[in-house]
């Protein structure tokens, strides 16, 4: 495991190298930005939209029953920004993308092709890694705020609607709006951004160290959805405990 | 079939290699042996030996895919570790390889494909990269292919777009793994004399690594034949028929 996090870090300073080639690489990136951020909206709304229900849902009868329901607002508000928009749509993102990633690259390392680049002296760094990362990087955190604002109207839709809360749009939104602040939905973004990292380079690690035909293709996308989870969620808590103390 | 009518005026510089006491292993497994040879600038040289003998593993180490464990490459006289690189880190050096599964990129088409290099390390314009790329493809008998994918086209077409991709680069050194494996015999054949033309056009050096005898027989200048990581044979196809080393007569007598 250690060994895999040194290879990780060796990879996100080669990117980091790469980085001014970004420019020439700048289709490719545009291609993925495309495909993460375009391709993952709909199931980033639909996750989202649920995601703030259920939480109005559990809660808001429980606050209502204390005389809080119009706190409602601030719960579901400040809980899609700091914790469940950027760690959900990151689990997203491993699953829909991150799979996505590890199994083209790894394809390509199989079939010879990441070979083939490095005789043509095209560094795959350069040329695969890079713009993914890039991109991946740019899509979630605005992927993150798209989902925090479709969770607040879910959240909002079933505080409305069901009757034990009974907490109307207007009462919901001016709380959300007294407890939320600017720098919660900047803790969500900064967070997602750091996800992004990791997923791309777990994801894109495994890729380019894939053997062994269609079976380790397989191997390699289990192994980056998983990891990428796992990761994501141990970070979530040591990323948690030091934005805390800049509160 | 698959010859220009009009060969392109194309000529290179063939670049000389030697190979000195190569030794890799993987594991316990020893792959190669401590192998030595030399070739000269524009010969043919073909390395036969049996499955597992390591003959793609070498030819990894002649295109710089993998670490010798001890023992040197020389290209022209140089290191292969110290090739000179210009500052996009291209090897000034021009070596190619053809892959045995053609290793195309998948999600590019046949144009896209060959004229990656020139695009990538931005040596032409964008008019000048399409006429070469037409050039080549027209020249291993694939015009009109161009916006085919790699998984549109047979084996043999594989190979031979593995060859323009590989033409491309005007390449002084090309490496060819087992150009003509899985193919019928008359591709087989068309591709062989495709390696001839190319090395007597542009004058560059070729390693083939081959288990095909009638191919290596007809286009090498100096065979190799590679068993359990040595070299048990090496010279011009004449004296390597005529060495009497059983496991050279049992795998030519095969």
């Amino acid at each position: 495991m250690f060994k895999s996090i040194g290879e990780a870090l060796v990879l996100l300073w080669n990117v980091i190298r790469a980085l001014p080639s970004l420019w020439r690489q700048r289709s490719k990136a545009l291609d993925q930005l495309f495909e993460i951020g375009n391709g993952s909206l709909l199931m980033a709304g639909i996750l989202s939209i649920f995601i703030g229900g259920v939480l109005a849902l559990q809660t808001g009868p429980v606050m209502a029953e204390r005389g809080l329901s119009g706190a409602i607002g601030g719960l579901v508000g400040l809980s899609m920004c700091k914790e469940l928009g950027p760690v959900m749509m990151a689990i997203l993102i491993s699953g829909r993308i991150g799979s996505a990633m590890s199994a083209e690259i790894g394809s390509m390392r199989v079939y010879q092709e990441i070979d083939a680049l490095r005789a043509m002296d095209i560094d795959p760094v350069h040329y695969l890694v890079m713009p993914r990362i890039v991109a991946i990087s740019i899509a979630l955190p605005f992927l993150v705020v798209f989902a925090i604002l479709v969770g607040w109207v879910g959240g909002a839709m079933v505080a409305a609607s069901n009757p034990q809360i009974d907490v109307s749009f207007t009462v919901y939104f001016h709380n959300l709006r007294d407890v939320v602040e600017f720098s919660d939905v900047l803790n969500g973004i900064f967070k997602s951004f750091i996800f992004a990292m990791v997923i791309g380079l777990v994801c894109c690690h495994q890729g380019l160290q894939t053997i062994g035909g269609p079976r380790g293709v397989g191997r390699t996308v289990t192994k980056a959805v998983v990891n990428s989870i796992v990761m994501i969620l141990i970070l979530d808590y040591f990323l948690t405990r030091i934005l805390l103390t800049f509160e | 079939m698959i010859m220009n009518p009009n060969p392109s005026t194309d000529s290179t510089q063939g670049l000389g290699l030697e190979v000195r006491d190569l030794r890799k292993s993987f594991g316990t497994q020893t792959v190669l042996n401590g192998v030595s040879f030399q070739v000269k600038p524009g010969e043919i040289f073909v390395v036969m030996g049996p499955s597992g003998s390591g003959k793609s593993v070498l030819l990894r180490h002649l295109m710089g895919l993998e670490p010798a464990d001890a023992g040197e490459i020389l290209i022209d006289g140089q290191d292969i570790e110290d090739s000179p690189r210009d500052a996009n880190g291209r090897r000034l050096h021009r070596i190619a390889m053809v892959f045995q599964s053609g290793a195309l990129l998948n999600s590019l088409n046949l144009a896209e494909n060959v004229g990656l290099y020139l695009r990538e390390h931005r040596l032409k314009s964008e008019k000048e990269i399409n006429e070469v790329v037409l050039e080549k493809l027209k020249l291993v008998g694939l015009e009109g292919a161009e916006d085919k994918l790699p998984s549109e086209l047979s084996g043999g077409m594989r190979k031979r777009a593995a060859i323009a991709r590989a033409l491309v680069m005007d390449p002084q050194l090309i490496l060819y793994d087992e150009p003509t494996s899985e193919l019928d015999p008359l591709s087989a054949k068309v591709i062989s004399q495709e390696i001839q033309e190319m090395n007597r056009r542009i004058g560059a050096t070729s390693v083939v690594v081959s288990h095909d005898r009638d191919m290596a027989f007809r286009i090498a200048d100096q065979i190799a034949i590679l068993y359990q990581g040595d070299i048990v044979a090496l010279g011009g196809p004449e004296e390597v028929k005529k060495c009497d080393h059983p496991v050279i007569q049992e795998f030519l007598n095969a």
